[in-house]
């Protein structure tokens, strides 16, 4: 059964990328040669004017934009592709909800099933396995669940698009790499689909490759999460090292004698291997995960288009990170200043998203800075070892952060693809449906009683209270703030987009509900909004319900839910009273006084543009990594290569050889008395050295 | 079991092959059709014979394979031939990659095909002759003989500055090579034989050592090429033909990482550990200081060059760090450079004969109009960005991880690698294949042939499967590797252990 439900998504991305393929090259002829100017010129003009007509119609709408003016017809076997693709995903989803009640409840089917050797050399021996517990099967349900419904979604969304084949390809072949990713049964596994995902992604940012900010933003994404990856591999290098194997049932078992015994000398650091070995894990995971300081790129995926982001960038690839951590919880938690870095990270990255998300103005934006937020959230449980806590949030979040962008983008849809909330207003007599469904995802994500994110947001707080950490108090304090500016941002984005008065009226007129391809799947992420909160509270925070659901597959703290059960009344209703608070200064701005933004933007222009430009970091990142590694580069290559090896080495060489030879030529005077004169010299010489040397003798 | 010396047949069949061509008389257009063929029957054939070398191969002995003896020169000196799992790879990777090549220049070539043909055959004669070589004269003959033919088809068949590149590539392998000339002569006066087999288990005085091994790295780290004598390497491969650049990343470049496999670490084990220091710094700089290099080339050719180096200095780490998975990925990274910068030689060889520039600035927006091509040069570039499920991943995977054992700070800078290789790769790519087809240039441009299509996808289907099932080339080399790197450390801890009693 696992076979099938990771390896249909492949089967599917291999049937439509090949329709892709075929049909671009049936539309594209081949040839060698380059036909010339003066013949078959008509040819050559209309097509370039083709093309030219199609950047006209991207940058018309400039950026962040998705473009549905495109004059070609759509790629043959489109319906094949889509129908395909989508319909094995379902197929993988029913499956996979069939495995979570096999494994979760009836405790059948978990273990390990080996698919084929992958590289053995010595003590190294990775193989292909798929690995089943309790914890993969929370995951197979959210990935393949939100990929199904967004599958789905796209057809209605993309349905002016002329490559769709390729997209649904894409976003097959994304769900194949992400479920190796939660199979994996060792630590290369995990980083296969960990760059698996990352391809997806920088393809699919890039999807509409005719708009350079899609290609920046592409490149920018897969670039950041290499950096995440180099601690990633160097973690996968320390760990075997230290337990001479990647499986993770021998680095657990090996994990306990390793514990505080063992330092490794990290360039001249002497620090706790294990204590080590989980901060460069970390490192990954910040990377996946977009916390801080490698959060930049999160908000430029949005150039991509909108179901990628709500499948990608919202409920799957950036979970991935958590799930890591989750996945590794034998060694997080025998590592517990390890714990407290994730705990810090996690805390900063909360409050940090939640106040750039403040003063966003693109709807996409704001969202993907909710999405950082709940991210740090996530990471704040794990700090805590509160796992099962932070793959309850993992699982709420997903049903309604993918709701919230596939709102958006049935918003973004019925406003032809208009992104700016300030020019948005009054949308709910006109979307009256879209309008209902991202309230229900606001309330889930602010965490309104009886709402999904109520039930894991609250616990999240509660573990970071009860924690014994560190940064236990600072992760308490931000998580509280965090909370009031998700309320603020959350219904600012409501407000301005369905309240107040239409701000672009032609727009306005013509805004219209989405197809039912898009109201279905949004419909059914609203209901899981819902359903995925209290149903699940037990199984997820309960000492009782996790110890049975979860079983061996996360290693929690052995105290955090208990502890977590003694919190002070008036304490627990802070988050909600947080809520409360963020709602009404939000309805007092945008409804009743929507002239006081401003004013505050004017009285303080200072914060307002450190928060508009995402605290400066894309600036500051350019000026000490992308400048300085653009100009090292070619100051090696001018000077390095150019003047000092070829200077010093072959060219000079031969430079000198040449200068020598030159001089050989003067001497060459063809004057009889020059010879003599050297002659003599010479002879003179040779005489006074037979002297001297026989004389020695 | 072998009862004709099939070694010597894939060896000096391409010769024959050369001898048919020369007997072509003319430069007609029939001629010269003959000439295409006959290059590619027999480089074809020669890769059917190695294949049976393939299948007859016990990986599970440690020993040399297929060997061949007979007296040749002096008392000592013979023709002595055979492999073992280090060199059979790379006999391989030299035959089947051979026919890619005749085919790439299929159309492109049209002055002096003839002697065109001749040099690429006679080059895959030196080459597998290298790889297969068992006496040191031997070896030398072929390591060096190699230099001709390629040093031919850059200042013959080359691009506007193939004088200097020519020059250049000759200069600084001659330098080289003299010295190997000298320590190969000190090797015969110190064991009164040049037989590589009873060479590797000859102890070599340890002060000889050292100097033997220092005149080897002169050769082998031109020919890798390692930082800093890296310099001729990416103007020879913006000179060359496009065959003429695969020959030279996928496999002349594998003869330095070769001769360290073969020469350094079981001849010289000791000098080898006092020097490893030195060769993981090298390697270390040559992955960060070419990766910042290739990020700002404009002439694509340079930036895969560039690149290659970087991947070479994988390379060198892993077999410098003597361990098993060092060694074995520094192989395996070998035969899958030769496959992916072969291909990606090839991609550029594809534009090139079409747009006739290399200049990055010049393409744009390729996808549009070559879909099929953006496909295989997309999979290219991610092998060599080393995403895993790409056969570029698991070299590199295993030389960090091998060298990570004995020296962190090395590995921890070469890591640095796996983030730069992503920005140069992916800026190429954006720049030449993404984008809007803006440029009137290349308005007309047309999609992959078949036969570009039969060069090309072939290297695209080994690229994945080695990255999914790698088994097939760590298997094979595996036992020779394990006894290469048991040896190795046998020698080093007795030494240490001498040291300490005395």
């Amino acid at each position: 059964m696992i076979q099938a439900i990771v390896f249909l998504p492949l089967l599917g991305a291999i049937l439509a990328g090949l329709i892709a393929v075929l049909g671009a090259h049936a539309r594209h002829p081949s040839g060698d040669e380059v036909e010339h100017h003066h013949d078959d010129h008509g040819h050559g003009v209309a097509d370039a004017h083709a093309h030219a007509h199609d950047d006209h119609g991207h940058d018309d709408h400039g950026h962040g934009h998705d473009d549905h003016h495109v004059a070609e017809p759509p790629a043959s076997g489109t319906w094949a592709a889509q129908a395909i693709t989508t319909a094995l995903l379902f197929v993988s989803a029913a499956l996979s909800w069939a495995m979570l009640v096999s494994v979760g409840f009836m405790h059948h089917e978990a273990g390990v099933k080996e698919l084929l050797p992958w590289i053995n050399s010595g003590e190294l021996q990775v193989s292909w396995a798929l690995r089943v517990d309790t914890l993969t099967a929370v995951m197979l349900v959210v990935v393949t669940s939100v990929s199904s419904l967004v599958h789905l979604y796209s057809i209605g969304y993309m349905d002016e698009d002329p490559n769709r084949p390729r997209f649904f390809a894409y976003l097959s072949l994304f769900t194949f790499a992400m479920l190796m990713l939660v199979t994996a049964n060792n630590l290369v596994q995990l980083f296969f689909g960990w760059e698996g995902v990352g391809l997806a992604s920088y393809l699919l940012i890039g999807f509409w490759f005719q708009k350079p900010s899609a290609n920046a933003a592409a490149i920018k994404a897969f670039v950041v999460n290499r950096v995440g990856d180099f601690g990633f591999a160097l973690g996968i290098f320390a760990i075997f090292l230290l337990t001479k194997s990647t499986d993770f049932e021998t680095i657990f078992a090996a994990a306990p004698s390793i514990a505080g015994k063992t330092t490794i000398n990290f360039l001249g650091w002497h620090a706790d291997a294990l204590t080590l070995t989980c901060l460069l894990l970390f490192m990954g995971a910040m990377g996946k995960s977009a916390q801080f300081l490698l959060h930049t790129w999160l908000p430029d995926a949005m150039e991509g288009p909108t179901p990628v982001s709500a499948l990608i960038h919202a409920a799957t690839m950036v979970t991935a990170g958590v799930f890591m951590v989750a996945r590794l919880s034998p060694l997080f938690e025998l590592a517990p200043n390890a714990q407290a870095v994730v705990m810090f990270f996690g805390a900063t990255t909360a409050f940090f998203a939640a106040t750039v998300g403040l003063v966003q103005n693109d709807i996409k934006r704001i969202v993907a800075y909710s999405t950082c937020s709940q991210l740090g959230y996530m990471f704040v449980a794990m700090g805590a070892g509160a796992y099962s806590v932070g793959m309850f949030h993992l699982f709420t979040h997903a049903f309604f952060k993918a709701l919230l962008f596939l709102g958006s983008g049935s918003v973004i849809y019925a406003m032809h693809h208009e992104q700016d909330i300030r020019n948005m207003g009054g949308l709910w007599k006109k979307i009256p449906y879209t309008f209902a469904v991202m309230t229900i995802g606001t309330l889930a994500l602010t965490g309104f009683p009886g709402f999904a994110g109520f039930f894991s947001k609250d616990a999240i707080i509660e573990a970071a209270y009860a924690a014994h950490n560190p940064f236990a108090t600072y992760a308490y304090f931000l998580t509280i703030a965090a909370a009031g500016l998700t309320s603020f941002y959350s219904w600012r984005l409501v407000f301005k987009t369905f309240f107040g008065t239409p701000h672009d009226q032609h727009h306005y007129d013509a805004a219209h509900e989405s197809p039912i391809w898009m109201l279905i799947p949004i419909g059914v992420l609203a209901a899981g909004s819902i359903l995925a909160g209290f149903p699940f509270k037990g199984l997820f925070t309960d000492p009782h319900g996790v110890e049975h659901f979860f079983g061996e597959s996360l290693k929690m703290n052995p105290h955090i839910l208990e502890d977590m059960e003694h919190m002070p009344f008036w304490l627990g209703q802070l988050p909600f009273i947080m809520m409360v608070g963020g709602f009404a200064v939000s309805y007092f701005f945008y409804v009743k006084r929507p002239d006081i933004p401003e004013e505050l933007a004017a009285q303080q222009p200072l914060l307002y543009k450190f928060l508009l430009n995402k605290w400066y970091f894309d600036e500051l990142y350019d000026l000490i990594f992308v400048r300085p590694a653009k100009w090292l580069g070619r100051f090696l290559w001018k000077k390095g290569d150019g003047f000092v090896i070829d200077g010093f080495g072959p060219d000079g060489v031969s430079a000198r050889v040449l200068d020598v030879t030159r001089n050989v030529v003067k001497i060459q005077t063809g004057y009889l008395y020059h010879y003599a004169f050297a002659m003599l010299i010479g002879v003179a010489g040779l005489i006074t050295w037979f002297m001297f040397m026989g004389g020695q003798q | 079991m072998t009862t004709w010396p099939i070694l010597s047949v894939v060896t000096f069949l391409p010769l024959v092959g050369a001898l048919l061509i020369y007997l072509v008389r003319g430069d007609d257009e029939a001629a010269q059709r003959n000439a295409r063929w006959i290059a590619l029957w027999t480089t074809l054939i020669t890769f059917a014979v190695s294949v049976i070398l393939v299948l007859r191969f016990d990986p599970g002995q440690t020993d040399f394979q297929f060997v061949e003896k007979s007296n040749w020169l002096a008392a000592g000196i013979s023709y002595h031939m055979g492999v073992d799992g280090i060199s059979l790879p790379f006999v391989i990777l030299t035959t089947a990659l051979m026919p890619f090549c005749i085919m790439a220049s299929w159309k492109s070539v049209k002055n002096r095909l003839r002697e065109y043909m001749m040099a690429f055959l006679i080059l895959e004669t030196l080459m597998v002759g290298t790889f297969s070589a068992l006496d040191l004269v031997l070896f030398y003959l072929f390591f060096e003989g190699g230099l001709i033919p390629m040093f031919l088809i850059i200042g013959v068949w080359g691009g506007p500055r193939r004088v200097y590149a020519s020059f250049k590539f000759f200069l600084y392998t001659l330098l080289g090579s003299v010295l190997m000339l000298l320590a190969i002569m000190a090797l015969y006066w110190n064991a009164g034989t040049t037989d590589i087999p009873t060479l590797m288990h000859t102890a070599v005085p340890r002060s000889l050592q050292t100097w033997a091994w220092l005149a080897f790295f002169a050769s082998f780290a031109v020919k890798m090429p390692m930082w800093p004598v890296h310099t001729w390497l990416p103007d020879a491969h913006v000179e060359a033909p496009t065959a003429g650049s695969v020959i030279l990343a996928a496999i002349l470049l594998k003869m330095g990482g070769y001769g360290f496999l073969r020469f350094s670490l079981p001849m010289f084990p000791l000098a080898s550990h006092d020097f490893a220091p030195l060769v993981w710094t090298l390697s270390a700089i040559a992955i960060i200081y070419t990766s910042l290099v290739a990020l700002m080339q404009e002439d694509i050719k340079k930036l895969i060059a560039y690149s290659s180096v970087a991947h070479m200095g994988f390379v060198t780490m892993g077999i410098f760090a003597g361990t098993m998975q060092g060694v074995a990925g520094g192989v395996f990274q070998m035969i899958s450079h030769g496959i992916v910068s072969g291909a990606l030689f090839l991609c550029v060889g594809v534009v090139y004969d079409r747009m006739h520039t290399r200049e990055i600035a010049a393409y744009g927006g390729l996808v549009n109009r070559m879909p099929v091509y953006a496909l295989v040069f997309m999979v290219f570039t991610m092998a060599n960005v080393g995403l895993p499920g790409t056969s570029g991943f698991v070299g590199e995977f295993m030389t960090l991880l091998g060298t990570f054992k004995v020296s962190i700070p090395t590995a921890f800078f070469a890591t640095f690698g796996v983030i730069l290789s992503a920005g140069y790769a992916l800026w190429l790519y954006r720049k030449v294949v993404f984008g809007a087809l803006t440029k009137p240039s290349l308005a007309s441009i047309k999609d992959l042939t078949l036969r570009e299509g039969v060069i090309l996808f072939p290297l695209v289907a080994l690229t994945i499967l080695f990255g999914v099932y790698p088994k097939p080339i760590l298997d094979m080399s595996a036992a020779s590797v394990q006894q290469l790197v048991t040896n190795y450390n046998t020698a080093v801890t007795a030494v240490k252990a001498a040291a300490l009693l005395q």
